[in-house]
C-alpha cells in the first residue's frame, strides 16, 4: 500500500512536470510553418490561435506563456497558455486579469502588466498557470492618452524598471493633426510624455511625476524596448512621425511621405534626447533634420544637430512593436546577442502600398549592430501586396524567447502564436 | 483605288484594334482600383468631386477603400456612422471626435481632428462621396445641410 502511494505520487509528479519538458528537439513543426517564411534550417509551429487582440508575450522558465490583450477576451486581459503534452501546442488556454494593455513581463515572481495608464503586477502562484487576482499597483499617474497609450516596461536587473510614455501626438502641433497648425515650442507634452521614465521595480504606488525619473526624452513612442544584458544598456525602436504629405503637400509628395522619416533604433543612455517633435531622421540624407512644423525645409538641421542619432534606421512607418536580444543557444552562432524586431506593419503609407508585417534580425557586436538588418520571418500578412492595413491577415506584434531558445511571435489581429525553432 | 480601299480597311481595323486594347487596359486599371470587397461603381465615383477631398484629407487614415486601420481608425464601410444620421456625420467632420466608439463590433478609442477648415462645399462633396462609395449607398449631403450644422 505504501509503495502504491509512492508510485502514484511519482506518476503524478512526473505528469505535472511534463509541461516543463517541451524542448525544441522533440517538436514537429507545422507543414508550411503556420503560414510564415523563415531562413533555411528554421521552422515554426502554431502554439495557439484566436486568443484575441494579442500585444506582447512572455514565456516562463517552465514554458507557460502569457499574452497581453488590447481588448478583453472573456472579460479578461491576459491569455495564459500551457502545453501539457510536450508537442509545443498549448492545450490549456485560460484568461485572467482585469487590465488590458501591452507590456507584459515576468519579473521577481510576478507578472508585470502595462495597462495603458498604469503598471501593475499579478503574483505568480507556485504550480499554477494562472497568476493570482490580487494585483498590486507599481506605477501610476500616466496621462490618459488615446494614441500611443501602450505602456511597455523593461527591467535592468539592478532594481529599476523603465516605462515608455508615448507622446499623444504626431508632431506636437497646437491643434492635433490639423493641417496648418504650427508645432508648439517648447513642446509641453515632453514634461510628461514622449520619453522613458525610470521607476523602482518593486516599490508599490509610485507616481510618474513625483517618483518616476525621466530617463530619456524626445522619443515619440517606442513600443519595442529591451535591456541588453551584454552591455547593460536600454534599447528601444521608435515609431516615427506620420503625415508629412498631408500637412505639407507643397514640400513632400505622397511617395516621399510614405518613405520618410525612418523608424529609428535607439541606444537609450540616461539623459539622452532623440529630438521628437522638433526633428526627424532622414535615412536618405543620413541626418536628423528640423521638422516642417518647426520651420524645417527638409534639409536644415539647426537644433537637431545636437540630438542623438539612431544606431540604425529602418524604412518609414513600418511600426516596430517589439525588440528582443537573443541570448539562447538553439539558433546558430550568428544570432547570439543580436536583435529581433517585430514590425507590426504600416498604415501611414497610403496611397502607396503598405509595408512591414515581418520580423527582422539585426546582428550585434557589443553595443552596436555589426551588419545590416535582414528580414527573418515574413509572410504574416498572407498576401504579397497590402494596400489597406486591414488586408493583412496577421500582424506580428510581440516577441519572447523560450527557456530552450525558441523564438515566440504573437499576432495582434487574431492572437496567433508561432514558435520558431532551429534544427541543423 | 482598290489599294486605297484595302489600306482604308486596314487602317480602320488597326484603329479599332488599338481602341480595343485601350479599352481593355482601361478596364484592367479599373479592376485594379476596385477594392477586394468593392461592390461600388468605380466609374461613377472615380470622378466625383468628393474623391479629391477624400484622397487629400481622409485617405491617410481611413485608407483608399474606406476600410480604416484595425484598432486605430474606424472603417467607413457598412456602418451607420457614415450611412445613418447626416447631422451627426457633418458634426464629426466639422468638430472632430474622441472617446470610445464601436464600429462593426470593434472598439475604437482614438482621436479624429476637426476639419472645420474645409469649405461647406468640400464637406458636402466628401461626405456624399463616402456615403456612396465602398459599397455604401446612402443619400447625398448638400451644402445647405453642412451650412446648417456649422451655423448651429
Amino acid at each position: 500500500m505504501k509503495y502504491l502511494l509512492v508510485l502514484m505520487f511519482s506518476i503524478l509528479a512526473f505528469a505535472c512536470s511534463q509541461h516543463e519538458k517541451t524542448s525544441a528537439k522533440n517538436l514537429t513543426p507545422d507543414t508550411g510553418n503556420g503560414g510564415i517564411t523563415l531562413p533555411d534550417g528554421f521552422s515554426a509551429l502554431v502554439v495557439a490561435d484566436e486568443l484575441g487582440r494579442g500585444r506582447h508575450i512572455a514565456v516562463n522558465e517552465n514554458g507557460d506563456i502569457y499574452v497581453s490583450l488590447r481588448e478583453q477576451n472573456e472579460n479578461k486581459g491576459i491569455a495564459c497558455l500551457r502545453d501539457t503534452t510536450g508537442d509545443g501546442r498549448a492545450d490549456i488556454v485560460e484568461y485572467t486579469g482585469e487590465h488590458t494593455g501591452t507590456g507584459i513581463k515576468l519579473h521577481k515572481g510576478h507578472l508585470y502588466f502595462g495597462a495603458d495608464t498604469a503598471v501593475v503586477r499579478y503574483p505568480l502562484q507556485a504550480g499554477e498557470l494562472r497568476p493570482g487576482n490580487n494585483w498590486e499597483m507599481i506605477a501610476r499617474g500616466f496621462p490618459q492618452e488615446r494614441q500611443h497609450e501602450a505602456k511597455p516596461m523593461e527591467f535592468d536587473g539592478q532594481g529599476n524598471m523603465y516605462v515608455t510614455v508615448g507622446a499623444p501626438a504626431n508632431a506636437c502641433m497646437e491643434q492635433m493633426r490639423t493641417k496648418g497648425s504650427p508645432g508648439m515650442d517648447p513642446c509641453p507634452l515632453l514634461e510628461y510624455a514622449g520619453g522613458i521614465w525610470k521607476f523602482k521595480d518593486d516599490v508599490l504606488n509610485q507616481d510618474q511625476m513625483t517618483d518616476g525619473v525621466r530617463y530619456a526624452t524626445g522619443i515619440r513612442h517606442a513600443v519595442a524596448n529591451s535591456w541588453n544584458k551584454q552591455v547593460n544598456e536600454l534599447y528601444v525602436v521608435q515609431h516615427g512621425r506620420d503625415q508629412l504629405h498631408q500637412f505639407f503637400p507643397e514640400m513632400y509628395d505622397t511617395k516621399e511621405s510614405a518613405e520618410l522619416p525612418a523608424e529609428e533604433f535607439f541606444l537609450v543612455t540616461e539623459g539622452a534626447d532623440f529630438g521628437w517633435p522638433y526633428c526627424y531622421y532622414d535615412q536618405f540624407q543620413e541626418k536628423k533634420v528640423l521638422a516642417p512644423e518647426y520651420g524645417g525645409d527638409r534639409e536644415i538641421q539647426e537644433r537637431c544637430e545636437n540630438k542623438m542619432d539612431p544606431i540604425m534606421a529602418f524604412p518609414a512607418h513600418i511600426g516596430p512593436n517589439d525588440l528582443l536580444f537573443y541570448t539562447g543557444d538553439l539558433f546558430p552562432e550568428k544570432y547570439r546577442n543580436g536583435a529581433f524586431i517585430a514590425f507590426h506593419g504600416s498604415w501611414n503609407r497610403a496611397p502607396e502600398p503598405q509595408s512591414g508585417y515581418f520580423v527582422v534580425f539585426v546582428p550585434f557586436d557589443g553595443a552596436y549592430p555589426s551588419g545590416t538588418w535582414e528580414i527573418f520571418a515574413d509572410g504574416f500578412a498572407g498576401t504579397d501586396t497590402v494596400n489597406s492595413t486591414r488586408d493583412a491577415e496577421y500582424r506580428p506584434c510581440g516577441l519572447a524567447q523560450g527557456p530552450d531558445g525558441s523564438l515566440y511571435v504573437v499576432d495582434s489581429n487574431k492572437g496567433k502564436i508561432w514558435r520558431i525553432i532551429y534544427s541543423s | 483605288m482598290k489599294i486605297n480601299g484595302i489600306l482604308f480597311l486596314l487602317l480602320v481595323f488597326l484603329l479599332s484594334a488599338c481602341g480595343g486594347r485601350n479599352q481593355s487596359s482601361q478596364q484592367q486599371t479599373e479592376t485594379q482600383i476596385q477594392t477586394p470587397g468593392g461592390t461600388e461603381k468605380p466609374a461613377s465615383m472615380a470622378n466625383h468631386p468628393g474623391k479629391k477631398v477624400y484622397d487629400s484629407v481622409c485617405l491617410a487614415c481611413h485608407m483608399a477603400d474606406g476600410s480604416g486601420v484595425p484598432g486605430m481608425h474606424p472603417p467607413l464601410i457598412e456602418t451607420d456612422w457614415v450611412t445613418g444620421d447626416k447631422e451627426r456625420l457633418i458634426e464629426i467632420t466639422l468638430n472632430g471626435m474622441s472617446g470610445k466608439i464601436e464600429v462593426n463590433g470593434e472598439t475604437y478609442n482614438s482621436i479624429m481632428p476637426p476639419h472645420s477648415h474645409l469649405s461647406d462645399r468640400q464637406i458636402a462633396d466628401v461626405l456624399t462621396y463616402i456615403r456612396q462609395s465602398f459599397g455604401n449607398n446612402a443619400s447625398e449631403i448638400t451644402v445647405e445641410e453642412v451650412q446648417k450644422v456649422r451655423n448651429k
